[in-house]
C-alpha cells in the first residue's frame, strides 16, 4: 500500500513538474489569443528565457536576478510580436515562426559567445536556483505554485474584471471596442505582455529550477505542447490547465515505461511515447473530441473599416 | 495608421521593398555581430568570401540553393493556395524515406536509368503523403493546418529515429544510418557532368538536382498560373467563397496544394540522400523547411523571386559555414538568426519600410498619370 | 430657427485619397426634432456621420455641439459631448450578453461586479422610459435583428447620450419592425433627445423626420421641412435629373419552364429550415422577383438554386435534369445546364480583388475554350474576352489588366452581370443586382436585365429593393422565414400587400385578388 502510494505521489510530482512550464506558457498564450493575437511564438519567447535566466544566475550567482532577466528577454520578444503583428498589421503565424528561429539561432550564438561551451550555460550551483520548497524528491520549486496559482489568477482577470470583459470583446469583435473609444492596439500589447510575462516564468523554470543550466533547444516543443493545450482547453484557463496536466502525465508515464514490455505488444518504442502527445493533439484537432472554436478575431490584423 | 494602404509602384513592390527588408536584416545581424565583439565588417568578407570565392564555394553555394529552391517552392504553392505550410521539415523528412527505400528495395537490380526516376517518384510520392494528412484534417475536419504541420514534423521525427536505430540500420554499424546505396542509387554530381563536356571544376556536393529545381520552378509557374486548377488554387487563397462560387472544390484543392507542396518538399531528399550521402542519414532537413518560409516570404511566392532568394540563401549557408570556420566566435547558428530576422523583415514587418518608401517617391515623383480613381465606398 | 442647433458642422471636408468624400458641408441640427440625411450609395452621409462621431478626421471644417467649438478626436469625444451612434452593421460582440455589452467601454471600474449591478439597474429604468424591452442576459448572438437593434439604441442612451445618430437602421427590418423603430424614435424625441437619420429611403424620409438635408457626391444640395416637400422632389434633388420611378417593359411573353423547383427544403446543423418547402417555377422570357428582407431565406435558395448547396429535401429540375438530396450537383454542372448566377456579394462571392479584371472575367468558367485548351489556359484569348464584355457593358475603364478591386462598385457589378450574361444563359440568378451602384449603372443594368428576359431567358431576381423588384419583375414572389408567402403579378403589386407578406402577417394568402 505504502509503495503504491509512494508511486502515485510520484508520478503527481512528476506531472507537475513536466506541466508546470505548460502551465505557464498557456496561461500566457490564452491571454494573447482571446485578445486576437495567435502566438506561434510561445516556444522562442521560453527559449530565450530559460537561456537568459540561466545565464544571469550563472554571471551573478542570483536565481531571482536571473528570473527577473528571463522575464525581460520574454518580453523583448513579446514586444517584437506585438509590434510586427499590431502596429504593422502583420501576419501573425509568420512573426511567431521568426521569433522561434531567431531564438533557437540567437540563443545558441550569444551562448557560445559568453560562455564557449557550445551553446550551454555553466551548470549551476543549488544556490543559483530555485530548489524544492517542501518536498525535495518532488522539484517543488516556488515556480510551480506560482503556475498553480496562475490559473484561478487568469480566470480571475479574465471574467471578473474591466481588462478581461474589453480583453475577450477584442478577441471577438474588435469594432465594437474601437467603436466604443477604447484603443484596440493598447488592449492588445498589454495581452501580448501578459503573455511574454508567463512565457519568461516558464523559460526561468526550465533553466533554473527543473534543470541546473540552459542547453540548446531545451524548451523542445514544449511551447508548441503549450498552444496545442489552449485549443484542448477551448480557450478557458481551467480546461486548459487540465490539458497540460494530462500531457505531464504523459510524459511522465513516457519515461517509466522505457524499457518495460507490455504484454502483447512488446517493448513500446520510446519514440512512440515522446510522438503521443503530438499525435494527441492532431486527433483532439481532428474533431473527434468537440469543436473548439477560436476568439472570432483571432490571427485578423485589425485595421479601421469604414 | 487609419488611411488605406495604397500600393507602391511596381519597381518598388517587386524589388525595392524585399531589398530593403534584407537590408534591415542585415543591419540588425550586424549589430549583434559587433555586441558578440567582432567586426561585422570582417565577417561579412569572410561570408561573402566563403560564398562564391572559389569554384568550390560556388558549388557547395549552389547545392544549398537547390534545397531552399525545394521548400521554397513548397511554402509557395502552399501560400497561394491560402494555407501555411509550415511542415517542410517533415515532409522533407518522410520524402527523403520513401527515396531512400526505393533504392534500398530496388538498387541492386536496376540501372541507374530506371532507379533514379523511381527513387525521385518515391519521394515526391512520401512528401506528399506526410503533407497529406494534416491537408485532409483542414479540409474534412477543419483542424487548423499551422498547428497539425507543425506537430506532423515532430511526429516524423519521431518515426525517422525510430526506423533508423531499429530497422533500416546497416548491419555493424555504429551510428544510426543504412547502408551505402549502389551505384546506381547515386545522383551525378555536377563535377562530373560538367567534366564529360569539357568544363572543369571543383568537387562539390552540388549535383543533378538544381537541374530537377530549375524544372520544378518552370513547372509551378505553369501549374500555378497557365491551368484551370493553378487558376482555382489562387481563386481559393484568394476568396475561398469566389472559389466555390466558381464551382470549386475547396477540399480538393486543398489536398492539392498541400499534396503538391508536400512533394516538392520530399525533393530535398533526393538532393541529400542521392545526391550527396548515398544512404540514409539522420536530421538531412536540417532546417530548409523552415528557412522555406523566408524563400517563399522573400521571392513573393513566384518562382523567379524564390530562385534569387534561394541563392540569397544558399550564399548565407555556405559563408556562414566558412565564417564559423574563420572566426570562432561566431558559430554555425548565426546562420539561423539570419534567416529568422529575414523571415521577421520579409514576413511580418514587411511593410515597415513602405511609408519612408511612399515618402521618397513622393519627393521624387512626377504629376500623377493615369491613376485610376480609388473605387467609390459603398453605403457611405 | 433661432434657437442654438445641437450640432452644427462648419465647412468639413473629407478626402481619402483622391477620393472627395465630404466637400464643403455645412449644416444645423436642431435639438430635439428628427432630421433626415438622405442621399444614395457614396453620397457622403456615412463618412460625414462618422466626422461628426470622432471616427475619422476631417480635412477642414469645423464642429459645434450645443454652440461649442469641439474636436472630435474619437469616439470617446464624441460619446463625452452626448452623441450616440448606431451603426448600420451592428457593434455588438455575440458571446456576450446584452449587458455586457451595454457596459462594454463605461464599466464603472476595474472590477466587474459593482458595474454589472448597477447598468442592470439603470438598463431597467431606460426600458421603462423609452420602451425598449430587453432581456438583460440573453446572448446576443440569440436575439433578432431588431432587438439587436434596439440593444444598440440602449447601448448610447446608457452613455448619456442626447444626440442619436442612425445610419440606415431600417436596412434590415421588416417595415413592422421598421414602424416600431420610428415609434421609438418619436419617444426619443417627446423626450427631447435629438435624433439624425441617415438613409436612402425617401418613404423613411417623409414618414419620420421634421427636416430633411439632401447630400448628392459630398455636398448639400438641398435643406427641406420635410412638411414642405415630396418623394419626387427629394429623389430629383438625390440625383440632379429626374429619375424615372418606371421603365419601359415590353409584355412579357412567358414559354417553356426552363427550372422547377418542388418542396425544397434546407435545414443547417442546428435544425434551423432555412428554407421550407419553397416551390417556384421560372419561365423562358419572364422575370421573376423575388422580394423580401434580407435574411428570410433568400441567399439560401441563390445557393441551392446555383448549385453551391444542396437542398435537404424536395429537389430541382433544370432542362431535364434532377437534383436532390440523392443526386446533388455543384456549379459547375449548374454553369454546364445554361445556369448562370450573379451572387449577392460581388467582392466575396463573385469576384476576386486581387486578380486582374481579365481573370476576373472567367471566374467559374476558367476550364471551357478559348480559355483552356489541353489543361492549359491562353492568356491573351482571356484577355481579349474581357475587353470585349467591357466593350458591351461599358465598364470603365476598359483595362483587362487592371486589379479588380480598382473598379468602382458599379463597374464592377456590370464586369460580373457581363461575365455572366455573355454565356447566354437559359437561366439567369441575380441577387441583389444593383447593391452599392451608381444611377446611371442602376439603370444600365436593369436595361441588360430586360434585354435578357426578351430574348428568351427565365431571370430570377431577387432584391431587398421593392422599387427594383416592382420595376423589373413580371411575377412577383415573397419570402419570409424560407418560405414563399405570397405570389403576385406585378400588375396587382402594391407595396402595403407586399411589405405585411414580408414580415409574414399575411396570414395564408397565396395569391392576391384573385388569379
Amino acid at each position: 500500500m505504502d509503495d503504491v502510494l509512494s508511486f502515485v505521489f510520484l508520478m503527481f510530482a512528476a506531472t507537475l513538474r513536466v506541466a508546470t512550464p505548460l502551465v505557464l506558457c498557456a496561461m500566457g498564450g490564452l491571454f494573447s489569443e482571446k485578445s486576437g493575437i495567435v502566438d506561434v511564438g510561445l516556444e522562442g519567447k521560453m527559449l530565450m528565457a530559460a537561456f537568459f535566466a540561466a545565464a544571469t544566475a550563472a554571471v551573478t550567482g542570483s536565481a531571482w536576478l536571473g528570473v527577473a532577466a528571463a522575464i525581460v528577454a520574454a518580453e523583448a520578444m513579446a514586444l517584437l510580436h506585438g509590434f510586427a503583428c499590431i502596429t504593422w498589421r502583420g501576419n501573425q503565424v509568420v512573426s511567431g515562426v521568426a521569433i522561434n528561429i531567431l531564438a533557437a539561432g540567437l540563443t545558441v550564438v550569444l551562448g557560445a559567445a559568453w560562455f564557449a561551451r557550445g551553446g550551454q550555460t555553466p551548470a549551476l550551483e543549488s544556490e543559483q536556483r530555485l530548489m524544492p520548497l517542501f518536498f525535495p524528491r518532488a522539484g517543488d520549486s516556488i515556480l510551480v505554485y506560482v503556475a498553480l496559482a496562475s490559473v484561478p489568477l487568469t480566470w480571475w482577470i479574465i471574467e471578473r474584471t474591466r481588462f478581461g470583459l474589453r480583453l475577450r470583446a477584442v478577441g471577438e469583435m474588435p469594432l465594437a471596442v474601437d467603436a466604443a473609444g477604447i484603443s484596440v492596439a493598447w488592449l492588445r500589447y498589454r495581452a501580448v505582455l501578459l503573455c511574454g510575462l508567463f512565457a519568461g516564468l516558464a523559460g526561468a523554470y526550465l533553466s533554473i529550477a527543473q534543470n541546473a543550466g540552459f542547453s540548446r533547444d531545451m524548451t523542445a516543443g514544449q511551447g508548441f505542447i503549450a498552444l496545442a493545450a489552449i485549443i484542448f482547453g477551448k480557450w478557458r484557463p481551467f480546461p486548459a490547465f487540465g490539458a497540460c496536466l494530462i500531457f505531464g502525465l504523459l510524459d511522465a508515464v513516457a519515461i517509466r515505461l522505457q524499457g518495460v514490455e507490455m504484454p502483447g505488444m512488446g517493448e513500446v518504442p520510446v519514440q512512440l511515447i515522446q510522438a503521443l502527445p503530438y499525435l494527441l493533439t492532431m486527433f483532439l484537432l481532428a474533431g473527434f473530441i468537440g469543436r473548439a472554436v477560436a476568439p472570432k478575431a483571432a490571427g485578423v490584423p485589425y485595421e479601421k473599416e469604414h | 495608421m487609419s488611411a488605406p494602404r495604397r500600393p507602391l509602384p511596381a519597381w518598388a513592390e517587386i524589388a525595392a521593398l524585399p531589398l530593403i527588408n534584407i537590408a534591415l536584416a542585415f543591419v540588425t545581424v550586424g549589430i549583434i555581430v559587433r555586441i558578440i565583439g567582432v567586426d561585422p565588417f570582417h565577417a561579412l568578407r569572410f561570408l561573402v568570401l566563403g560564398a562564391i570565392g572559389s569554384s568550390e564555394a560556388i558549388g557547395y553555394t549552389l547545392y544549398y540553393t537547390t534545397n531552399f529552391i525545394f521548400t521554397g517552392l513548397a511554402v509557395a504553392v502552399a501560400f497561394h493556395a491560402g494555407l501555411f505550410n509550415i511542415g517542410g521539415e517533415g515532409q522533407a523528412y518522410i520524402g527523403g524515406l520513401g527515396c531512400g527505400l526505393a533504392i534500398l528495395a530496388f538498387d541492386h537490380f536496376l540501372p541507374a536509368w530506371a532507379m533514379i526516376p523511381l527513387a525521385i517518384a518515391a519521394a515526391t510520392l512520401f512528401g506528399a503523403a506526410w503533407a497529406a494528412v494534416p491537408a485532409w484534417l483542414q479540409a474534412w475536419r477543419g483542424s487548423h493546418i499551422v498547428i497539425t504541420t507543425i506537430m506532423f514534423n515532430f511526429v516524423a521525427s519521431a518515426l525517422m529515429v525510430y526506423l533508423m536505430v531499429n530497422v533500416l540500420i546497416a548491419p555493424g554499424s555504429m551510428t544510426p544510418q543504412s547502408r551505402n546505396f549502389t551505384a546506381s542509387g547515386k545522383l551525378p554530381s555536377m563535377q562530373e557532368v560538367l567534366a564529360a563536356v569539357g568544363i572543369q571544376v571543383a568537387p562539390s556536393a552540388l549535383n543533378l538536382s538544381i537541374v530537377l529545381a530549375v524544372f520544378c520552378c518552370v513547372g509551378v509557374w505553369v501549374f500555378l498560373w497557365h491551368t484551370p486548377w493553378g487558376y482555382e488554387l489562387r481563386t481559393m487563397g484568394h476568396n475561398p467563397e469566389a472559389a466555390v462560387y466558381a464551382g470549386t472544390s475547396i477540399k480538393r484543392t486543398t489536398m492539392l496544394a498541400m499534396c503538391l507542396s508536400g512533394a516538392l518538399a520530399g525533393f530535398v531528399g533526393v538532393n541529400e540522400l542521392m545526391g550527396v550521402h548515398q544512404r540514409i542519414v539522420l536530421d538531412f532537413p536540417a532546417g530548409y523547411g523552415f528557412a522555406g518560409i523566408a524563400v517563399a516570404l522573400m521571392g513573393r511566392s513566384h518562382p523567379l523571386g524564390i530562385v534569387l532568394a534561394a541563392l540569397l540563401f544558399g550564399a548565407l549557408q555556405q559563408g556562414g559555414a566558412e565564417l564559423a570556420f574563420e572566426i570562432p566566435a561566431i558559430t554555425r547558428e548565426m546562420v539561423v538568426v539570419i534567416q529568422g530576422l529575414i523571415i521577421l523583415f520579409s514576413g511580418a514587418l514587411a511593410h515597415l519600410p513602405r511609408p519612408w518608401l511612399q515618402w521618397m517617391l513622393a519627393l521624387f515623383a512626377s504629376p500623377r498619370s493615369g491613376e485610376v480613381p480609388a473605387k467609390r465606398a459603398e453605403g457611405s | 430657427m433661432t434657437a442654438i442647433p445641437a450640432i452644427e458642422l462648419q465647412g468639413i471636408q473629407k478626402s481619402f485619397g483622391n477620393v472627395h468624400a465630404v466637400r464643403g458641408v455645412s449644416l444645423r441640427i436642431e435639438k430635439g426634432a428628427i432630421t433626415g440625411i438622405v442621399g444614395e450609395n457614396g453620397a457622403g452621409k456615412s463618412t460625414l456621420m462618422s466626422i461628426l462621431y470622432g471616427l475619422y478626421h476631417a480635412d477642414a471644417g469645423e464642429i459645434r455641439v450645443e454652440g461649442r467649438a469641439v474636436r472630435m478626436e474619437n469616439p470617446r469625444d464624441a460619446i463625452a459631448q452626448g452623441i450616440g451612434m448606431v451603426h448600420q452593421h451592428f457593434m455588438l460582440v455575440g458571446t456576450f450578453t446584452v449587458l455586457e455589452n451595454l457596459v462594454l467601454g463605461a464599466e464603472g471600474g476595474a472590477l466587474l461586479a459593482g458595474g454589472l449591478a448597477a447598468a442592470r439597474a439603470e438598463l431597467a429604468r431606460l426600458a421603462r422610459e423609452y420602451g425598449l424591452a430587453v432581456d438583460p442576459d440573453a446572448l446576443v448572438a440569440d436575439l433578432s435583428v431588431g432587438e439587436q437593434q434596439r440593444v444598440e439604441i440602449l447601448k448610447v442612451l446608457f452613455r448619456g447620450a442626447r444626440i442619436l445618430i442612425l445610419d440606415e437602421p431600417s436596412a434590415v427590418l421588416t417595415p413592422q419592425e421598421t414602424d416600431q423603430l420610428f415609434r421609438i424614435l418619436a419617444t426619443l424625441r417627446e423626450r427631447g433627445v435629438t435624433v439624425v437619420l441617415i438613409t436612402h429611403k425617401l418613404r423613411e424620409i417623409m414618414a419620420a423626420t421634421d427636416h430633411v438635408y439632401v447630400m448628392r457626391q459630398g455636398q448639400i444640395v438641398a435643406d427641406r421641412r420635410t412638411a414642405d416637400t415630396s418623394p419626387e422632389e427629394l429623389a430629383e434633388l438625390m440625383v440632379g435629373r429626374k429619375v424615372l420611378m418606371q421603365l419601359d417593359k415590353a409584355p412579357k411573353r412567358p414559354g417553356d419552364v426552363l427550372l422547377q423547383a418542388d418542396h425544397l427544403t434546407l435545414v443547417d446543423e442546428r435544425g434551423v429550415r432555412l428554407l421550407d418547402d419553397v416551390g417556384l417555377e421560372l419561365r423562358a422570357g419572364e422575370i421573376v422577383g423575388i422580394a423580401g428582407v434580407s435574411g428570410n431565406g433568400q441567399t439560401e435558395l441563390l445557393q441551392v438554386l446555383s448549385g453551391i448547396r444542396a437542398p435537404t429535401g424536395g429537389r430541382l429540375v433544370v432542362r431535364g435534369r434532377t437534383i436532390d438530396p440523392h443526386h446533388p450537383t455543384d456549379p459547375a454542372e449548374m454553369r454546364d445546364l445554361g445556369v448562370a448566377h450573379v451572387p449577392e456579394d460581388r467582392l466575396r462571392q463573385g469576384m476576386v480583388a486581387a486578380f486582374q479584371a481579365a481573370e476576373t472575367s472567367i471566374l467559374g468558367y476558367q476550364e471551357e475554350p478559348p480559355f483552356c485548351r489541353h489543361y492549359l489556359m491562353d492568356g491573351p484569348a482571356v484577355g481579349a474576352h474581357c475587353a470585349v464584355l467591357m466593350e458591351r457593358f461599358d465598364v470603365r475603364p476598359r483595362a483587362p489588366g487592371l486589379r479588380s478591386s480598382s473598379f468602382s462598385g458599379g463597374n464592377q457589378q456590370k464586369l460580373v452581370l457581363a461575365r455572366e450574361m455573355a454565356r447566354e444563359p437559359k437561366v439567369l440568378l441575380v441577387g441583389q443586382p444593383t447593391r452599392g451602384v451608381d444611377i446611371g449603372a442602376i439603370e444600365f443594368i436593369h436595361r441588360e436585365l430586360l434585354k435578357s428576359r426578351d430574348q428568351g431567358c427565365a431571370v430570377l431576381v431577387i432584391s431587398v429593393e421593392l422599387d427594383e423588384i416592382l420595376a423589373l419583375a413580371d411575377r412577383i414572389l415573397v419570402m419570409f422565414a424560407g418560405r414563399i408567402v405570397g405570389e403576385v403579378p406585378a400588375g396587382r403589386a402594391d407595396e402595403r400587400t407586399l411589405g405585411l407578406m414580408m414580415a409574414g402577417a399575411a396570414p395564408a394568402l397565396s395569391e392576391v385578388e384573385g388569379p
